[in-house]
């Protein structure tokens, strides 16, 4: 089980290297993590905080938006594009079962943003550090983002597997996962604001808008590494609401989250007939 | 016949499946025994890769029973010694041959070292290192092969393997097929065809319309399409009207006289061509080819 599980993934990893995903995950976290490093590091005096603190707000913040996105590009392709190249039925007569396919693409795209995301988060924190060496202190919450945001990215690739087996064509798991990524990053929270506005501090705000918070893993994500950090002051719009929730609470819903998803993938991927 | 049923590695019986309404495989029922080679034969469209895809467990049947090896299909003690070579097979095209093959020993449990060996079997050594997206059709249907090769199945099923390979490399996939039964493997394989197959088969099966509408060697199905004979008869000059009068039932064309008869005149028609040798010049006896007994069993069903 385990073989075929790693044979899955050593085999991805050859294709994720060929593709050049490795490289665009890698590129895109260092960039935009050493990018915000430099220019959020401006209002670190009004707070009081260190800079390192105020640098994982910021990162968490970036996260939320790329790091689903990553995921995404990466698994939508995992089920479709075995039925449109003609490979699924194939590898469906050997002697492996469905799960282990999935697990072994999980442990591939799961490598490569352990990889991408340590190298965006370690290049901020070098660069964080050496301009403030005080800014050790904010470690902890660094090692918090990092592995919250494996575990997003879990969530989103076990998001993509599904897509991707209900789609059945490249296209249109594609097109789904794009308007996914859009429905639970951005929109989600427009809509969720609108709302908080309209309902002007009445039931909706106190006792609805905690929960679907947590119903959405990326907003779990951000809630959780804020409440954390207790960097919610640094924050703005939806995670502005991080400490109205306990912190259990988020860390429940990101715990969870890879779980769900990764279980619908699994039911998606039996449904599809090669 | 009991005995056979016994030995026999794949074993169907009164088959259907029927996909939205439309009846894709009628009771159909087949076995491949051990060390058999079977073709299976019939027009696109004809059940071929349905029933495939039944035996390899990809679908399920609606009716009748499939044993592959002892178990249900698809079942992971069937997918252990049952290997399959898709029509057209396909890989990703980002990873070499070399790699693509590792892969299928690793999931079969073999080692990843033999790797190259099996390669070098279907004559690919030279380009196992490069992307199978720079392969050729033929070149993809040898990784197909290679693959189709891991271990030791004890069933293949085989879709159209002769597809897109030249007339040697048809004749080598043959020669390893012979090897591969004489070490006890059932093979089964499809084709459009039966020139394709080129008769080096034990057992035909011809499928239309999903219906089993023939089974049997060459010889037998030739005896029960029971064609007849054509014959040709080069009149030497100025003779032509003395054959015509002995065979009214002849007909011309292009300076020749055909003449047609059953299997069971065969021997007298000619006794009695022989009669009037002075006035012939030839005589050709052109038996029913393999397309005409394919053509006959496959249109059959008013396809």
């Amino acid at each position: 089980m385990i073989a075929r599980i790693f044979a899955t993934a050593s085999s991805e990893l050859h294709i994720a290297r060929r593709n050049r995903w490795v490289l665009i995950a890698v590129l895109l976290m260092v960039v935009f993590s050493v990018v915000l490093s430099a220019a959020g590091s401006a209002p670190t005096g009004a707070l009081g905080a260190d800079r390192l603190s105020v640098v994982v707000a910021s990162l968490t913040s970036l996260s939320v938006y790329l790091v689903p996105l990553v995921a995404l590009l990466m698994s939508f392709d995992a089920v479709a594009g075995e039925v449109e190249r003609g490979t699924l039925p194939l590898l469906l007569t050997y002697p492996v079962a469905r799960w282990e396919v999935l697990a072994g693409k999980l442990v591939a795209h799961t490598a490569i943003l352990v990889v991408a995301i340590a190298a965006g988060y370690g290049a901020a924190a070098v660069l964080t550090m050496f301009a403030d060496s005080a800014a050790t202190s904010g470690l902890a919450s660094l090692w918090r983002l990092t592995w919250t945001s494996v575990l997003l990215g879990a969530t989103f690739l076990g998001i993509g597997y599904a897509l991707s087996s209900l789609a059945r064509r490249v296209s249109g798991a594609a097109g789904l996962a794009i308007g996914l990524w859009l429905g639970l990053v951005v929109l989600y929270d427009l809509g969720l604001l609108a709302a908080v506005v309209a309902d002007n501090g009445g039931g909706f705000t106190t006792k609805v808008f905690p929960l679907a918070l947590l119903a959405n893993p990326a907003d779990a994500f951000r809630l959780f590494n804020l409440t954390a950090s207790q960097a919610a002051q640094a924050a703005a719009g939806v995670g502005g609401a991080a400490y109205a929730v306990p912190l259990w609470q988020s860390l429940l819903s990101v715990a969870v989250w890879p779980l769900i998803s990764l279980g619908l993938a699994a039911m998606a991927f039996r449904r599809v007939e090669p | 016949m009991k005995d056979r049923l016994m030995t026999s590695t794949l074993m169907i019986s009164h088959l259907t499946k029927t996909f939205e309404g439309v009846k894709a495989l009628t009771d159909v029922s087949l076995s491949v025994a051990s060390g058999e080679r079977v073709a299976l034969l019939g027009h696109n469209g004809a059940g071929k890769s349905t029933l495939m895809k039944v035996i390899l467990g990809l679908i399920s049947a609606d009716h009748g029973e499939v044993s592959v090896c002892g178990a249900a299909p698809g079942n992971a003690a069937a997918r252990e010694h049952v290997a399959y070579l898709p029509e057209n097979a396909a890989f990703h095209p980002a990873l070499t041959g070399l790699e693509q093959i590792t892969y299928y020993m690793r999931l079969r449990n073999e080692a990843a070292s033999g790797a190259m060996d099996l390669l070098d079997r279907v004559g690919l050594a030279h380009a196992a290192k490069r992307r199978i997206g720079t392969y050729s059709k033929g070149m993809r249907q040898r990784v197909g092969l290679a693959q189709a090769l891991i271990g030791h199945p004890r069933l293949l099923v085989l879709d159209e393997p002769t597809s897109g390979l030249d007339p040697v490399s048809r004749r080598d996939f043959y020669a390893l097929l012979d090897g591969l039964a004489a070490d006890g493997a059932a093979i089964l394989l499809s084709s459009h065809a039966l020139t394709e197959v080129e008769a080096r088969t034990d057992k035909l099966l011809i499928l239309s319309g999903g219906k089993m509408v023939a089974e049997g060697s060459l010889p037998e199905l030739r005896r029960e399409a029971a064609l007849p004979v054509s014959m040709q008869l080069h009149a030497i000059n100025g003779y032509d009207t003395d054959i015509m009068k002995a065979f009214p039932a002849a007909i011309r064309a292009n300076g020749v006289l055909q003449l047609a008869c059953s299997q069971d005149e065969k021997l007298a028609t000619l006794a009695r061509i022989s009669k009037l040798h002075s006035k012939l010049a030839d005589v050709e006896v052109i038996p029913p080819s393999l397309e005409d007994i394919y053509s006959h069993f496959s249109r059959r069903d008013g396809q």
